[in-house]
């Protein structure tokens, strides 16, 4: 009987569950899906992490290049964000060219890494406008359930700590690089920004790490990013239903809050690939 | 009297200057300026249509080459603030298109689309719940926020923030930024956005005003 009402009434359904406070899969309003964080997960490249939101998994791998710095910036390097929504992780994508939902994921994620300073481009450099690393952090879905870009930050910041980049001499006369692979350091991650994303109901409810099927129900989206000093790095609210500021201000007290939580998660995964 | 930098520049807006789409505009903010044209309600490909609402698009076209990443993220934001003030259901299977066509970028650009997107609405007469604007804040490093801002003031802030407000309750509807601020910062913000888009409103109504009262 139930599964019938949720299929002809999905909203009404949602509606009854919220008027007590719940949702139908046994969570509170504020309350987040298990994350998992395995840190290290493939081997060839030179940082990676996988993230689980509930179903909701992301799989990030850094992989290191040489390059030429830009010529406005020769002192600095590339961080390249992808995220990639491939027909495998729900059958609202198709194959060929990144869909919109990925290119804004890539572009707000390329966003955040910018606002927050996360990382100094200028470490990245290797020789002043000769060379310099290109990090390619591919993100690729491969459950999609709701949450997108919260697990894609989590993945994305767990994979960079994990990042080990061979130490490089640039001989002086032959003029070519030399990569030593038997010492390689970590990158200097100054800024840990996580992302708490909103779901609002019928312009009332905020539910905090929203399914695919709540986002697909929901009235309006919001994204917060912080970093450790409760600071924002990226608010985003792509219209829907109308918010007030006090309202806002519940949202970002959440994400600090949540701030912590991911913060002990990622120092225990990491800790645990440090002690094997 | 105004504190310094908590006005906007000058604004001003044409309507229904072309005579191929159904509600055409231009929106100026000081040297920034976007034309608008809205095509709609419209036959759709079946493919696309949704059977309970109108399908929006929005397609923005930059002054100079190819649509790239950063202009798809702005149609999104764009298109979701448009998709909640415009009442869909009146016009179901069918497809409403807004052309924004950037003529000149001077600063505060996502403002000036949303603006102008608006304007245009309002010319091909579909039916919107509210009206919203765009408004950008930009933050210096000791906090004093300057309304509207032009390009060079945008590049050297610390922080960038565009909200878009709608007109019944000045709620934010939209919301996109650069740089880091505090959360009292962005409080702070969005008051001022509020404030400014009073302005706006004040100023959208007079034109209308103006506009129909001639003939």
């Amino acid at each position: 009987m139930a599964a019938g009402f949720k299929t002809v009434e999905p909203l009404e359904y949602y509606r009854k569950f919220l008027k007590e406070a719940c949702r139908p899969d046994g969570r509170e309003l504020t309350e987040f899906r298990t994350t998992t964080i395995n840190v290290g997960s493939i081997t060839t490249a030179d940082g990676s992490a996988l993230v689980k939101l509930g179903n909701c998994t992301v799989l990030c791998g850094v992989k290191a290049e040489f390059t030429a710095p830009p010529a406005d910036a020769p002192n600095k390097g590339y961080v390249v964000p992808n995220v990639d929504l491939t027909p495998l992780c729900s059958s609202q994508f198709r194959p060929g060219p990144p869909g919109e939902e990925a290119q804004v994921a890539s572009q707000f994620i390329a966003d955040v890494i910018d606002n927050s300073q996360m990382l100094l481009k200028e470490d990245l450099c290797i020789a002043h406008g000769k060379l310099a690393w290109v990090l390619y952090c591919d993100l690729i879905c491969l459950d999609y359930d709701g949450n997108l870009l919260d697990t894609c930050m989590c993945a994305l910041v767990a994979a960079l700590q994990n990042v080990r980049l061979p130490s490089v001499k640039i001989n002086e006369e032959t003029g070519l690089a030399e990569v030593n692979l038997k010492t390689k350091h970590a990158l200097k991650i100054l800024k840990h920004p996580v992302a708490t994303s909103f779901a609002v109901f019928d312009d009332t409810f905020l539910l905090v790490d929203p399914t695919g099927e709540e986002e697909g129900l929901a009235s309006g989206l919001l994204t917060v990013v912080t970093d450790e000093d409760e600071r924002l790095c990226a608010t985003r609210k792509p219209g829907g239903s109308a918010l007030a500021a006090e309202k806002l201000q519940e949202c970002i007290s959440r994400a600090i809050t949540r701030h912590k939580e991911v913060t002990n998660l990622l120092q225990e995964a990491l800790a645990s690939v440090k002690s094997e | 009297m105004e504190a310094v930098g908590s006005v906007l520049r000058e604004y001003g807006c044409e309507q229904s200057l072309l005579s191929r789409p159904d509600g055409s505009a231009t929106f100026l903010q000081g040297d920034t300026s976007v034309m608008a044209g809205v095509y709609g309600p419209a036959e759709i490909k079946v493919s696309r249509e949704i059977h309970n609402k109108a399908t929006l698009e929005v397609i923005l076209r930059p002054k100079t080459g190819l649509p790239a990443i950063q202009e798809k993220n702005q149609e999104q934001l764009i298109r979701e603030t448009c998709e909640s003030v415009i009442i869909g259901s009146l016009h179901p299977r069918t497809s409403i298109t807004i052309v924004l066509q950037i003529v000149s970028d001077a600063g505060s650009l996502l403002s000036c689309c949303l603006n102008a997107a608006c304007m245009g609405l309002m010319d091909a007469g579909l039916p919107m719940r509210a009206l919203f604007c765009g408004v950008t804040c930009a933050m210096d490093n000791d906090g004093t926020i300057t309304l509207d801002p032009n390009f060079r003031q945008q590049k050297e802030s610390r922080a960038v923030l565009t909200f878009a407000i709608e007109s019944t309750e000045r709620k934010v509807l939209m919301m996109s930024n650069r740089g880091v601020y505090s959360a009292t910062e962005l409080q702070q913000c969005i008051a001022a956005a509020q404030i400014a888009s009073e302005k706006l409103f004040q100023f959208y109504r007079d034109f209308i005003r103006r506009r129909y009262s001639k003939s």
